[in-house]
């Protein structure tokens, strides 16, 4: 589960967030919507914990924040063009996780053959298509066995058939009991994926 | 042919203080230039300043000026350095300096999204330079630093200022004695053929870096 609690950030004397609270239960997926400036993007990176936040408590499973229950689908991907979509995904589990390398491949084939990324195991980010690199990013995003797995924006980048795509797989890992934080500009696709949607306004509206 | 054959051993030995000067100076400053660049890049001030004035007074003054100190100014506060350790030492700090600002240009152009990506999977700071950020960073500067190198191969004939008998001095000995150019050619045929080599390599290490983009 996880409790944001009275949360509050500015930047540059501008409050962004303020006294926010919030919960997420485990496995339940929450969207947050809101229109440009009212602090989502800085939300997630606050909980991403790559930003700080001025005041608030953020618990995961009762206790505070630790980053490593938390992996991030960035808006851009952010996939290592020098690694392939296998290193990409395996890199973190062998560091991090201490994984053998014929466990975290073993587990990284399992992830892209459930994301149908099989065949591109050996290929480099450069050869992908935005949606293609979205599955890589979030299977890399899993093999870290998240707590709560957070996506910044999902569907920008993504076509209309890819942002079905991409809905699809999210209803999935809902399915399959991944707690999920979403945030968004997309309303349709917000409600569509959504057991809690988290509206934010712009402080001062 | 008998008088190339004749001063032939004299330029090689030449050729050999040349290359010495040379592989010690890379093996030496590139390392020298990553920390350099870290220390450029350092959020504690008094570090990242006094890098800054080490590169300002490097890339600031003539490396022949830097030999002459180090060999000639620094006995006078007591340091003293034989030829070879004065020569390694001035092109050492030297080549460090403008390797440390092309380190850091690459450094400062990798994507922002590269370390907070890294940061998300947990990688410690030494794992995201090692496995992410230093890959892709040697395939940016490879051509820069490559320019230096072979600038380097050019300037270790400034050698010549403190006595020590590299590839250049070699041929103008010959040259003055025997009043022949013909020495002088041969030592330009041995700087495009060291050059050449040099120009192989980066081609093949470019090659290397080019399976991503």
């Amino acid at each position: 589960m996880l409790e944001v609690k009275k949360l509050s950030k500015s930047f540059a004397g501008r409050q962004i967030i303020k006294d926010l609270s919030f919960n997420l239960a485990d496995g339940q997926t929450m969207t947050v919507v809101g229109p440009s400036g009212a602090g989502k993007t800085t939300l997630l990176r606050i909980i991403a914990g790559l930003e700080a936040k001025d005041a608030g408590e953020i618990l995961v499973a009762g206790q505070a924040y630790n980053p490593e229950k938390i992996s991030v689908v960035f808006q851009d991907f952010n996939l290592f063009p020098n690694l392939t979509v296998l290193e990409n995904i395996t890199l973190a589990p062998k560091l991090v996780l201490k994984q053998s390398d014929l466990e975290a491949k073993k587990e990284a084939e399992d992830l892209l053959e459930k994301l149908q990324m099989l065949p591109y195991q050996n290929q480099y980010p450069y050869q992908l298509s935005g949606g293609q690199k979205q599955r890589v990013a979030i299977a890399r995003a899993l093999a870290m066995k998240p707590e709560i797995l957070c996506y910044d924006e999902p569907t920008s980048a993504l076509d209309p058939n890819l942002r079905q795509e991409v809905e699809k797989l999210i209803l999935a890992l809902k399915q399959s009991g991944q707690t999920q934080f979403i945030i968004t500009h997309d309303l349709t696709f917000a409600q569509n994926v959504a057991d809690q949607i988290l509206e934010l306004k712009a402080i001062g509206d | 042919m008998n008088y190339v054959m004749e001063i032939l051993p004299a330029l090689l030995a030449g050729t050999l203080m040349t290359l010495k000067i040379f592989f010690s100076t890379i093996l030496l400053s590139l390392p020298l230039g990553v920390l350099v660049a870290l220390g450029e890049m350092s959020k504690f001030k008094p570090v990242k300043y006094l890098v800054e004035f080490y590169v300002w007074i490097m890339r600031g003054t003539p490396l022949l000026l830097q030999l002459i100190f180090v060999f000639y100014g620094f006995p006078l506060i007591n340091l003293v350095f034989p030829r070879y350790e004065a020569a390694l030492f001035a092109f050492v700090l030297n080549y460090a300096a403008y390797f440390a600002e092309i380190f850091r240009g690459g450094l400062q152009s990798i994507d922002k999204g590269q370390f907070e990506a890294a940061q998300v999977l947990n990688l410690t700071k030494f794992q995201t330079m090692q496995k992410i950020v230093l890959p892709q960073v040697l395939k940016i500067v490879l051509p820069s630093i490559a320019n230096e190198v072979i600038n380097l191969v050019k300037d270790s004939s400034l050698v010549y200022v403190i006595g020590l008998g590299d590839l250049l001095r070699a041929g103008n000995v010959a040259m003055s004695r025997d009043v022949t150019l013909l020495p002088l050619v041969l030592v330009a045929i041995i700087y495009l053929a060291l050059i050449s080599a040099c120009t192989i390599v980066q081609k093949r290490l470019e090659h290397h870096f080019s399976y991503y983009r």
